[in-house]
């Protein structure tokens, strides 16, 4: 490991920290200027996490360990997931450790974890998000693994890293195949990290809610840390598809030049991403729970197309 | 006197499995000696499966070792020949099992039908019976341990043989595998190809014609896969599994299930020489088949033990459709490809020996301490039965295919598989095989939510029943069991590179290339099939860097903020009246995946009327092919005995009649 490398990758944790609550607090004020309602400042999410890390936790009763340790395991996963994806430069030195593959398998770690915990308390609406997210999960799972696999196949590797230098080096050139890929992706995210259409993250709305209902026993430190995690998984996937879809931008290995313009080039992605889902958020309605396996569905089969359609055009 | 003879490991190994056998027999001599039985020789028998799978992983890089063993028949002695693939299933055997006796020695208790010191020879049988069919080198050895090995199996399974229920499934279980037996039998008349020499290294000097091989798969198929569960020969599997005893169900589902992947490979890549292209899509489809179809189905189950067997019959597909993938790789003379599938395939069935034996005991310990398999009445276990509840979580997370674990690790090499397949020269095969990786993948993540269901309504929630509260843990030797087995996942998963070097000496006997050498990548630590700019993981980093962040975050939290923590009731929305019975019950979990799958199953349901004074909810689940196959064929044998039995008049002038009508025929037949 290089001095550039570990510096890359402090660089990344920094951040993938700072970045998260920013990108959430941006598409939350999106959302508020679009719908006509006075924004809340973009640091809110900050100043929401040192509110809750001040606060005690309570615990109920009958809580196992299982119950106190999710948060941390989920936010190392989360944070493990940013750490891999090559945000600013794909000179990761930890980024062999996992490959696109095995963040898929890190997803699913965290979701095994955090519907595990939501069962722990044994209350009614606890298993019921529970249940929802591991179907939501189940579906979403593999149409995720299907872009990732055509990613793979037009750059034949697995590796991030690799993915995106040989697709940032490529010409200018909208693939079918990257274009049914990316429809599919968007669906994935959508549905992933508990966004309209498929979850409402602005609800408490008991029969509707699938994200929330896994928390609602969560109080104090252990809320901030799942909070902060579900900002890291949003700013993962946003930077997971940029890798994928938008590679322009990520500074090569040994290219300090680049490096510079890396950090306003992911800021300018990230505030054109979070934009469009606002603005998606805005003009969709949340659809009932039943309609999500025909939406992830038809993700998982625009996923299937688009590596046939790699396969077969060779494009 | 001359020098002591070497010994080789297959003397040692033949040795291990005569222990084996002694120990059955002082089993039966102390009949009802619980106390010698439980606390002697089933952890004796333990430590000489460690010694087997030692011996077997010290020999497995080795030359072949061969040797004749003068019982059965005269002029028909066995062959045995120790290879590295007989030795990989061996050391397989031997690692789940001596996990297994373990347990079995603080499991199996007064007053379960079968008395100990017969179940301790069975049990014996059994293992002893396994060892030999991987060390069989001719069909004759072969068929007469694999039969051993059925019998004995069976009578384990009819432990409890005082139940109907249980006596019918051993029935169903013999059944299927007795006719499972006649097409290995068949298929191993096709590989002698006439020369009436039925050793395997005759059958490996024969080359036959592509009908006669395609013959020879297609029976080894049907034979083996009635072993391991293949699609639409699964139905005995999750009868046979909730019917024995735990460890029994762990031994059968952990190793003997890979007897017959064992078969499979040394028919498939051994005695058949070159493979044809669409064996593979034959294997990939019904591998798939059955992983579909299993993992489906386990998901709506609400016995804890069938819910597991269904589970194996979902694992079982996969790692076939691993061996389908590595078969189209070989039949195109990729050889370093077939070795990656064959890896991942090989793996996996290790994988799977571990984590399910490991979820089989912990079922049996929450048998002994709750006396209940329905899920439904199950819940909370996490506060009573610690040990049993950690490890079994070990098991949830391999057997649910995440990272570190070693069930990704598998998972992983086929998927990587899977993305080679642009270069098959086939373009049709090109295009359906990314449909394949579609459907595993599919599996897999199901595969996670049939696990959340399993863990989380046993173990975590509030316990459903009253009587739970007084549930108590795993005993000594039981612990000891769940601790190797547990220890065993965790190694797998964080080393896999040590893992590939062990089978590569398999894939280079049988495909001809090995992974170590591009797998190494000059690393120890970093597992890269190919090279590591194509793909690479590294389950240990992975595992420091969440441990990592974990423990700074849990030390930086408390540094600037507090680490306090107040006990109150739960939150639950406000809602006061909560009671144990609201949380979800198996088939409340199970309920999405019934509703998105729902052609997969026959469903009965008996709603109830809006005016029941006592309304009652009921949704039975059953299995499609046990109608659509099965029970044709029992209505078709059935009206062909009854046709046959229009001959059985009862009276004897009409038999004397038939005698007449046979010597006439008989007659005329020689006269022309």
């Amino acid at each position: 490991m290089n001095l550039e490398g570990f510096l890359a990758q402090l660089l990344a944790v920094a951040a993938a920290l700072a970045g998260a609550p920013l990108l959430s607090g941006w598409v939350n004020q999106c959302r508020a200027w679009l719908q006509n309602r006075r924004a809340p400042p973009i640091t809110m999410p900050f100043r929401t996490l040192h509110k809750l890390f001040w606060k005690e936790s309570v615990i109920a009763h009958d809580a196992s360990p299982i119950f106190r340790v999710t948060p941390y395991i989920v936010f190392g996963c989360m944070l493990l997931a940013c750490l891999i994806i090559p945000t600013l430069s794909t000179n990761l030195p930890l980024a062999p450790a996992a490959d696109a593959i095995a963040l898929v398998g890190l997803f699913g770690v965290a979701r095994l974890f955090i519907s595990l915990a939501a069962m722990d308390i044994g209350t009614s609406f606890g298993t019921l998000g529970a249940r929802r997210e591991m179907l939501v999960g189940f579906l979403a799972e593999p149409a995720f693994l299907m872009v990732v696999f055509t990613a793979s196949l037009i750059s034949s590797s697995t590796s991030l890293a690799t993915t995106v230098s040989t697709l940032g080096h490529r010409e200018f050139a909208i693939l079918p195949s990257l274009a049914f890929a990316g429809l599919a992706f968007t669906m994935v995210s959508l549905a992933e990290n508990a966004r309209v259409p498929v979850d409402n993250p602005a609800t408490h709305l008991e029969l509707t809610m699938i994200h929330e209902a896994l928390i609602l026993e969560y109080s104090g430190r252990h809320l901030a840390l799942i909070e902060w995690a579900a900002s890291l998984k949003l700013f993962a996937y946003s930077c997971a598809g940029f890798a994928i879809f938008f590679p322009w931008g990520i500074a090569e290995a040994s290219d300090s030049v680049a490096f510079l313009w890396a950090l306003p080039a992911l800021a300018a992605k990230l505030a054109v991403g979070g934009f469009a889902l606002a603005l998606i958020e805005t003009i969709l309605a949340k659809m009932r729970i039943f309609r999500v396996p025909e939406f992830l569905a038809t993700a998982f089969l625009l996923g299937v197309l688009a590596i046939l359609v790699h396969l077969l055009l060779g494009a | 006197m001359g020098p002591l003879p070497e010994l080789l490991a297959i003397d040692g190994i033949m040795i291990v499995v005569a222990a084996w056998f002694a120990i059955g027999l002082v089993g039966i001599a102390a009949l009802h000696d619980f106390r010698l039985v439980g606390r002697v020789l089933f952890p004796l028998s333990a430590v000489l499966s460690i010694a087997i799978s030692g011996l077997a992983l010290y020999a497995l890089p080795g030359a072949p070792q061969t040797a004749v063993l003068a019982i059965g028949l005269p002029d028909l002695p066995f062959h045995l020949r120790l290879d590295a693939l007989s030795a990989f299933f061996l050391a397989l055997l031997g690692l789940a099992s001596a996990g297994i006796s373990v347990f079995a020695g603080g499991y199996f208790r007064q007053g379960e039908g079968t008395p100990p010191g017969l179940l301790c020879l069975h049990y014996h049988l059994f293992l002893a019976a396994m060892a030999m069919v991987m060390l069989a080198d001719d069909a004759y050895a072969f068929m007469v341990t694999w039969e051993v090995m059925a019998l004995s199996s069976y009578f384990l399974v009819t432990t409890n043989h005082r139940i109907a229920e249980i006596r019918r499934a051993g029935f169903l279980y013999i059944l299927v595998a007795h006719v499972g037996a006649i097409a290995i039998l068949l298929c191993f008349g096709v590989l002698q190809a006439n020369t009436g020499d039925y050793t395997f290294a005759n059958m490996r000097a024969q080359s036959l014609s592509p009908f006669w091989a395609s013959c020879a798969f297609l029976l080894a198929l049907f034979g083996f896969g009635a072993k391991a569960g293949l699609l639409p020969l699964h139905v005995w599997l999750p009868e046979a599994h909730p019917a024995a005893p735990s460890p029994v169900s762990a031994l059968m589902s952990g190793v003997m299930l890979k007897t017959a992947i064992y078969g499979l490979v040394r028919v498939n890549f051994d005695l058949l020489g070159s493979p044809l292209w669409w064996w593979g899509v034959v294997a990939l489809v019904v591998g798939l088949a059955t992983a579909l179809f299993g993992v489906v189905f386990a998901a709506a189950q609400v016995d804890m033990k069938r819910l597991l067997a269904y589970s194996s019959i979902e694992n079982i597909g996969l790692i076939v459709v691993g061996l389908g993938l590595a078969i189209v790789f070989a039949a195109y003379r990729m050889h370093s490809l077939a070795a990656l599938a064959l890896v991942a395939s090989l793996y996996h069935c290790v994988n799977h020996a571990l984590f399910k034996s490991l979820l089989f005991l912990g079922t049996g310990s929450v048998l002994h301490a709750t006396q209940e398999r329905n899920l439904g009445k199950l819940g909370g276990l996490m506060r009573y039965m610690p040990w049993v509840a950690w490890t079994s979580l070990v098991g949830v997370i391999a057997s649910a295919g995440l990272p570190p674990s070693n069930g990704f690790v598998s998972e992983w090499l086929l998927l990587q598989g899977f993305l080679f397949t642009g270069e098959l020269p086939n373009p049709y095969l090109r295009m359906l095989v990314p449909v394949f990786a579609a459907g595993v993948v599919l599996v897999a993540a199901l595969a996670g939510y049939v696990m959340v269901k399993f863990f989380g309504v046993i173990f975590l929630g509030r316990p459903r029943e009253e009587k739970l509260a007084s549930a108590h843990d795993a005993g000594g030797l039981e612990r000891l069991g769940l601790l190797w087995l547990t220890a065993g996942c965790v190694l797998l998963g964080l080393f896999p590179v040590a893992v590939i070097e062990v089978i590569d000496p398999i894939t280079y006997a049988l495909v001809g290339r090995g992974l170590a050498q591009s797998g190494r990548a000059g690393d120890w630590l970093l597992l890269a099939p190919v090279s590591a700019e194509r793909a690479s993981y590294s389950p240990l980093l992975f595992l420091v860097v969440i441990a990592t962040v974990v423990l700074l975050a849990f030390v930086l939290v408390r540094r600037f903020y507090h680490g306090r923590v107040r006990r109150a009731a739960p939150w639950d929305c406000g809602f006061p009246m909560q009671t144990a019975r609201m949380q979800d019950t198996a088939e409340g979990f199970g309920q999405p995946i019934r509703q998105i799958f729902e052609p997969f199953y026959l469903m009965k349901r008996e709603l109830p009327s809006p005016f029941d004074a006592a309304p009652r909810y009921k949704v039975t689940v059953e299995d499609p092919l046990w109608g659509w196959v099965y029970l044709r064929i029992a209505a078709v044998t059935e009206a062909l005995s009854r046709w046959v039995g229009m001959l059985q008049r009862g009276r004897i002038s009409i038999y004397l009649l038939y005698s007449f009508l046979t010597l006439v025929t008989l007659l005329l037949f020689t006269q022309a």
